[in-house]
């Protein structure tokens, strides 16, 4: 779904500003910046002295700030999205400042050549914190996940059965509980980290009976945070395609920081999951547990494929037993 | 309860372990009579399947009795003699439906594990990695069957374990390899490959019509089984397997061929050199000797169907070959539940009986010695079936008369 259609639904504007791609590839040519002017600290740190006019007694601190330049730009290379490596950059751009300023002090020093130097570094600082900024305010748009997934039932059942919120705890993993005030109004219980509780009341922003529900957070909460899910009749009447876009802002203190830990790592594959339990739900009549996948479907998360201990059953974090209802009568026995 | 359970790179151990529980309603808990080991357990047990975590529980033929039902299970009760499928399918996703039981959308939690190496996941299967569900396997006393209203069939009592065990997977897995080679009368079927799924591949080639079958592998017991089964054979070590086909079908080359080896080929040369080192360095994790040799063997317009397990990337491989003479390849994961129920009517009726192919009886302490002997090819050694009640075992104490073997 393009960009502005997806904001349209989730009620918001387009956002002004320089678009994230184009800051990393102006982080991507600083990174090749601080690995060149690096390597040269540290290979000719007395043609570097020249250059810049200080006394060519300072060779080692120079070799050491050709060591940092690299640090900075492996840094924005190994990142994803290098915020970190571009802002330490601006901490290194204001150390070679202060290097330069006591070094014009020294009477060893080449008054002009210092100037010149400076005025250069005060230009790539000016770039890397244009950069730098860019790159952290992106950060504050949020969190975004897609999600997609196809079920063997009509865009009526999919459709019904979403809009009991009741429901949504039998497959979302963190939400506990939904209630729903029945005039559009719903409140919220999410699961935190440490036993910690989060609440929000929420709104339907748009519901057209089986094609879409939009929801958002109401103004009074701690939580911004906005939902859509879409139905569409698969090709061929071979089931439901739904399509699922949730959207996570930052607020400050302790409610908001929390929320973004549980959605931050990761967020599609979370959803993804969800949205794998929910066509168990549907079509199976419960979420599927298997042995490996108790305490999780991450890597990290797996345990051995043999069966659990009872006190581990007690630590699992969505059994079945919890979420079966309704199962399919149809077409479950195939002989 | 007692299971066998792996840890690393031919390292399996018997221990002891939780006993399983019903989790999901439609769950049964199967109190296992006898288990075997597949071939596809040695891909396991050679380190070549990636998701694979120590405590894993192996296994994935397994049978025995209904101990306990969950409550959405109606058509098992306890006490009924089940031979469980390999495939863990839900019978209700749109795969199921098609009776493609192996490609089950629901049965594997892990999906997003197998999407990232195969693009799309299959079906949970029993004991066979994280990548297929993290299932434990049935090697083992007990075992929790998913789906159990879907999956276990009823055998009657007056055939044996080792008669309908095999329904399980290999002799589905065989058949269903015949089956795609969409058998005409008068054809002349060639199979790679003569361990246990090759032979059931032979009998069940000449079961669905097939007038010659060409069966190729190197150990001597196993070409004789094959021979046994009616297959004219080729020994690769001793012939050149195009030239010897070409000479049996003068030059036309057999109207299908089947791959029953998969991924770990073993072949005289320097082709398997090639790849054993490519494999060891992860430039390609499988050896597809067999399948490349397949191809160049089939007869123009003919059929490949690929029913041994690869798990990965292959190279050098003949597409020009496949291309410019029309051959079409088949593949899958056995859909063991479309196929249970009328080959047990087909042991019923005497038209075959599959425990020709048990070569040893075990107890299941005894797993960590079956598996080294299965993957040696010891004591000729073919298929091997544990016991967890077998008399004499229960410490893991090895004892030289507690199997026998049958030739």
């Amino acid at each position: 779904m393009p960009v502005n259609e997806r904001r349209r639904m989730l009620g918001r504007r387009a956002e002004p500003g320089l678009s994230n791609t184009s800051a990393k590839r102006l982080a991507k040519g600083l990174g090749w910046f601080s690995i060149g002017l690096g390597v040269a600290e540290l290979l000719a740190p007395r043609a570097i002295a020249n250059i810049s006019g200080v006394s060519n007694k300072h060779t080692g601190l120079i070799r050491l700030y050709g060591l940092r330049e690299i640090g900075a730009g492996i840094t924005i290379f190994a990142q994803k999205k290098p915020t970190e490596g571009v802002w330490s950059r601006v901490v290194g751009d204001a150390l070679d400042l202060t290097s330069l300023g006591i070094a014009a002090t020294n009477p060893e020093a080449k008054l002009g050549r210092v100037a010149f130097a400076t005025a250069n570094v005060l230009a790539v600082t000016a770039l890397d914190v244009m950069c730098a900024m860019q790159l952290s305010n992106g950060s504050k748009r949020g969190i975004h996940a897609q999600g997609k997934c196809i079920v063997n039932s009509t865009p009526e059942e999919v459709y019904q059965f979403w809009r009991n919120f009741q429901n949504l705890p039998r497959f979302m993993r963190h939400v506990d509980s939904v209630e729903d005030f029945g005039d559009g109004r719903s409140h919220w219980k999410v699961k935190g980290p440490a036993g910690m509780e989060v609440e929000w009341d929420a709104t339907i922003v748009a519901d057209v009976p089986n094609e879409v529900i939009t929801w958002r957070t109401l103004e009074n909460t701690d939580v911004d945070h906005a939902g859509a899910v879409r139905f569409e009749r698969a090709a061929g009447g071979r089931g439901t395609i739904i399509k699922v876009n949730l959207e996570y802002m930052p607020v400050g203190g302790v409610i908001g920081s929390t929320v973004a830990k549980l959605f931050g790592e990761e967020p599609e594959q979370q959803l993804d999951d969800d949205l794998r339990r929910f066509k168990q739900v549907m079509e199976v009549g419960e979420v599927v547990v298997s042995d490996g996948t108790l305490l999780g479907t991450g890597y990290l998360a797996q345990r051995p494929a043999q069966p659990a201990a009872a006190r581990e059953l007690e630590s699992a974090e969505m059994l079945p037993s919890e979420t079966a209802t309704n199962y399919p009568s149809e077409g479950r026995t195939m002989r | 309860m007692r299971a066998n359970c792996w840890y690393g790179k031919t390292s399996v151990s018997v221990e002891e372990v939780p006993d399983p529980q019903i989790l999901n309603q439609r769950d049964a808990i199967v109190k296992i009579s006898s288990t075997a080991i597949c071939g596809s357990d040695l891909h396991l047990y050679n380190g070549f399947i990636p998701t694979m975590q120590r405590g894993d529980i192996l296994g994935h033929e397994f049978m025995g009795e209904i101990v306990e039902v969950g409550r959405e299970v109606t058509n098992l009760k306890v006490g009924d003699r089940v031979v469980v499928p390999f495939p863990i399918s839900c019978g209700n996703c749109f795969f199921c439906k098609e009776q493609m039981f192996s490609l089950c959308e629901n049965s594997n939690p892990n999906a997003w594990m197998a999407e990232k190496m195969f693009g799309h996941a299959g079906a949970g299967l029993f004991g066979y990695s994280h990548l297929t569900g993290g299932y434990a396997g049935g090697q083992a006393e007990y075992a929790r069957v998913p789906f159990a209203d879907v999956g276990p069939i009823k055998v009657p009592a007056h055939l044996s374990d080792e008669q309908v065990l095999f329904l399980s997977d290999i002799f589905p897995t065989g058949y269903m390899g015949a089956e795609m080679c969409d058998i005409q009368p008068g054809d002349t079927i060639a199979i790679w490959g003569c361990g246990p799924v090759g032979q059931f591949s032979i009998r069940s080639a000449f079961l669905l019509g097939a007038e010659r079958v060409i069966a190729i592998d190197q150990v001597p017991e196993r070409l004789q089984m094959a021979q046994e089964g009616g297959a004219e054979t080729i020994n690769y070590e001793e012939q050149n397997v195009y030239e010897a086909l070409m000479e049996m079908t003068g030059g036309r080359g057999p109207d299908a061929c089947i791959d029953d080896v998969g991924m770990e080929a073993h072949t005289p040369g320097l082709m398997f050199a090639y790849d054993r080192v490519k494999q060891a360095m992860m430039l390609e994790t499988d050896r597809p000797h067999a399948l490349r040799e397949a191809i160049m063997c089939c007869r123009n317009g003919g059929t490949i169907s690929v029913i041994g397990v690869y798990g990965g990337f292959i190279d050098k491989f003949p597409i020009g070959s496949v291309m410019q003479r029309s051959l079409t390849i088949k593949t899958g994961q056995a859909h063991v539940q479309r196929y249970m129920r009328p080959l047990l009517q087909m042991i019923e009726n005497g038209d075959i009986d599959p425990s020709f192919v048990v070569t040893h009886r075990m107890g299941l302490e005894e797993a960590p010695r079956a598996y080294d002997m299965f993957k040696n090819k010891e004591d000729n050694c073919i298929k091997v079936v544990l016991k967890p009640d077998w008399n004499g075992s229960g410490n893991g104490a090895a004892k030289d008369d507690s199997y026998s073997v049958i030739h």
